[in-house]
């Protein structure tokens, strides 16, 4: 169970908070050969954000939200494809695909039980990979989907090759979404996800309507995974399968574990941590790795639950607990 | 064309019991635990590879293979049982997806570091291998002998669980293992027992599969899917509804491949989608 906070979120920015956003805005400059693995690590980020809303918030175990990832990045790749290369609104129209499609899919992940919800989801991941695998003359199938060219933002800043451009469009993209998904945390309604996720059969009892709740979440979290997923295809000018893949969205439930769920923050830390040691240790032997991964996953689920956020939390309870 | 689809039911028949056989473990200690465990097919996995290194290193005949790979799944299993997921039953079904996840992972990197990455080959013995010439159509012989296998144990699971007191311990362990334990049943010792079965029945058709659903490190992982497929609709706890969901998906998934191949795995995750909309508990599944 995750810990229990001793004050009701109040929306208030605290100096961790701008510290935090503060790094990504410091490694542009200071580390600029690492630009493209930062918008990478940002376009990751928010996509585990958007997981954490149904997973963390709302207590929803889906293993199929690539679909929305990649729902956005092949929306966003073949309008500039067919040629639409403004990315702005290309960034608006895959948003709005993938909330289409994440309210259609609402309706069967709110029946049933938790293993129900995982078929469904994992089921639904599976058949649009199927999909996107067999419609290759449109989607590139395997080969992927290239050509993706994007005209400047606002008519002004070209994508270059150092990736100066991307950074800063997916920092100031993801850092947008993220005080609009933190506006919605921090509000009753968020808090009546957190009362779904705890105590589902309770809910009504107090008027709210869970169904109605969580497909709305699923709804949101799948735009926002949406806007992700058409970030990824305009910064990297490419769409590759593996977006829509049951891989990438174990990777991501990873990620999240790994930061902690059901904290604003558990998705950007865990999604920064994995991105960079992966790209530390990807010299090493991938059967080695799946096996620490494995490992590692097994350990947090039995010792360090709550991931890491959730470690230094407990750290600091246990600090506060010794000076009172 | 009668022939054609003759010979279509019958592979999707034989391809559905030998899903069965792996996932009724998965459906039992699903409903008896409650506990989602992604790692089932690597309990099959450890029998295939039984199955293999007794062939191979010891030159031992299949048919012989076969108990040893039940047992010795059966065996991980319980030790992994005593040890790690017996931790886990009052955890978020979250949390236990992230610990078989996990496993999966580890179970896949050592049989690729002790195996390498390749494909079993198995040979049959000659008995089983070929065709029968049955009313003008053509049956192989090894899927005979699988539906032969998987029946005879469906009637011997369903012997032990309705006519035995374990069997009865089991059921009344998955009505309520609360009320369970208050009449005196060792509840734990069910779940361990019952853990063991469903790995070593795992194991056995693992050891039974590698003709037919080949045998490689990723096997976990490539058919984890079709496992929680026949547990999800057919509902957790029984053995008579994942028993019709693994015949329907089998025959299904075949006749999908045969005559859609275009399509191809599409068809049986739609039918699993549009299934699990109408019976959200399961075909046979208990409403929680």
């Amino acid at each position: 169970m995750p810990a229990v906070t001793t004050r009701l979120p109040d929306g208030r920015w605290n100096a961790l908070e701008i510290a935090f956003w503060l790094i990504p805005v410091a490694c542009f400059f200071l580390l600029p050969n690492y630009r493209v693995l930062g918008s990478q690590i940002l376009i990751t980020a928010l996509f585990a954000v958007s997981l954490d809303l149904i997973l963390g918030y709302a207590g929803i175990v889906s293993l199929g939200h690539a679909a929305f990832f990649g729902i956005g990045a092949y929306t966003a790749g073949l309008l500039a494809v067919h040629g639409w290369h403004e990315p702005i609104s290309g960034l608006v129209a895959a948003a709005l695909v993938a909330t289409v499609a994440g309210y259609l899919v609402s309706f069967l992940v709110v029946r049933g039980g938790d293993l129900t919800r995982l078929m469904v989801t994992l089921g639904i991941g599976l058949m649009l990979w199927e999909a996107a695998n067999k419609a290759s003359s449109i989607t590139g199938g395997v080969d992927g989907l290239s050509g993706v060219t994007i005209s400047p933002i606002l008519g002004w800043w070209k994508f270059d090759i150092g990736g100066q451009t991307a950074y800063l469009y997916a920092l100031v993209v993801v850092f947008i979404v993220f005080l609009l998904i933190r506006r919605l945390v921090d509000s009753p309604f968020g808090l009546s996800l957190r009362g779904i996720r705890e105590g589902g059969k309770r809910m009504p009892a107090i008027g709210a309507p869970v169904a109605r709740r969580l497909r709305t979440i699923f709804t949101l979290a799948a735009g926002v995974a949406g806007i992700a997923g058409a970030l990824l295809a305009q910064t990297t000018q490419f769409v590759g399968i593996d977006t829509l893949g049951f891989p990438r969205s174990a990777e991501l439930m990873i990620m999240l574990v790994l930061g902690g769920t059901g904290r604003l923050y558990g998705g950007l830390v865990g999604a920064a941590i994995f991105m960079i040691a992966q790209d530390y240790l990807s010299g090493i032997n991938p059967v080695y790795w799946q096996f620490w991964i494995g490992l590692f996953l097994v350990v947090i689920v039995l010792f360090a639950h709550g991931g890491l956020l959730g470690g230094l939390d407990a750290l600091r309870a246990r600090l506060r607990k010794r000076e009172a | 064309m009668i022939g054609n689809i003759v010979g279509v039911v019958f592979d999707g028949l034989a391809y559905g019991s030998l899903l069965f056989i792996i996932a009724v473990g998965l459906s039992v200690t699903l409903g008896l635990m409650n506990f989602i465990n992604l790692a089932h097919g690597a309990f099959a996995m450890v029998g295939g590879y039984v199955s293999v290194l007794m062939m191979t290193r010891l030159g031992a005949p299949f048919l012989l293979t076969l108990p040893v790979a039940f047992i010795v799944a059966a065996l991980v299993g319980v030790a992994l049982e005593r040890t790690l997921y017996q931790r886990l039953y009052r955890s978020s079904h979250l949390d236990q997806v992230l610990f078989s996840i996990g496993l999966v992972f580890m179970s896949i990197a050592i049989a690729t570091y002790f195996f390498g990455a390749s494909q079993q080959p198995v040979t049959l013995p000659g008995y089983l291998r070929g065709q029968v010439h049955v009313l003008g159509i053509d049956f192989g012989v090894y899927r005979m002998f699988l539906i032969f296998v998987v029946a005879a144990l469906t009637f011997a699971l369903q012997y032990v669980i309705e006519r035995t007191r374990f069997g009865s311990q089991v059921r009344a362990s998955v009505d309520n293992a609360t009320a369970a334990a208050g009449l005196g049943i060792n509840v734990n010792r069910v779940f361990a027992l019952t853990f063991a079965l469903g790995s070593g029945l795992a194991g056995l058709g693992g050891g039974l599969g590698i003709d037919v659903l080949g045998l490689d490190p990723t096997f976990p992982l490539k058919y984890i899917v079709y496992f929680l497929l026949v547990v999800s609709v057919g509902g957790t706890g029984t053995i008579k509804g994942p028993l019709i969901a693994a015949l329907i998906l089998g025959v299904f998934d075949v006749a999908g491949k045969y005559y859609l191949p275009e399509i191809g795995g599409f068809v049986i995750y739609a039918l699993m989608v549009v299934l699990l909309i109408v019976f959200p508990a399961g075909l046979y599944g208990r409403r929680t």
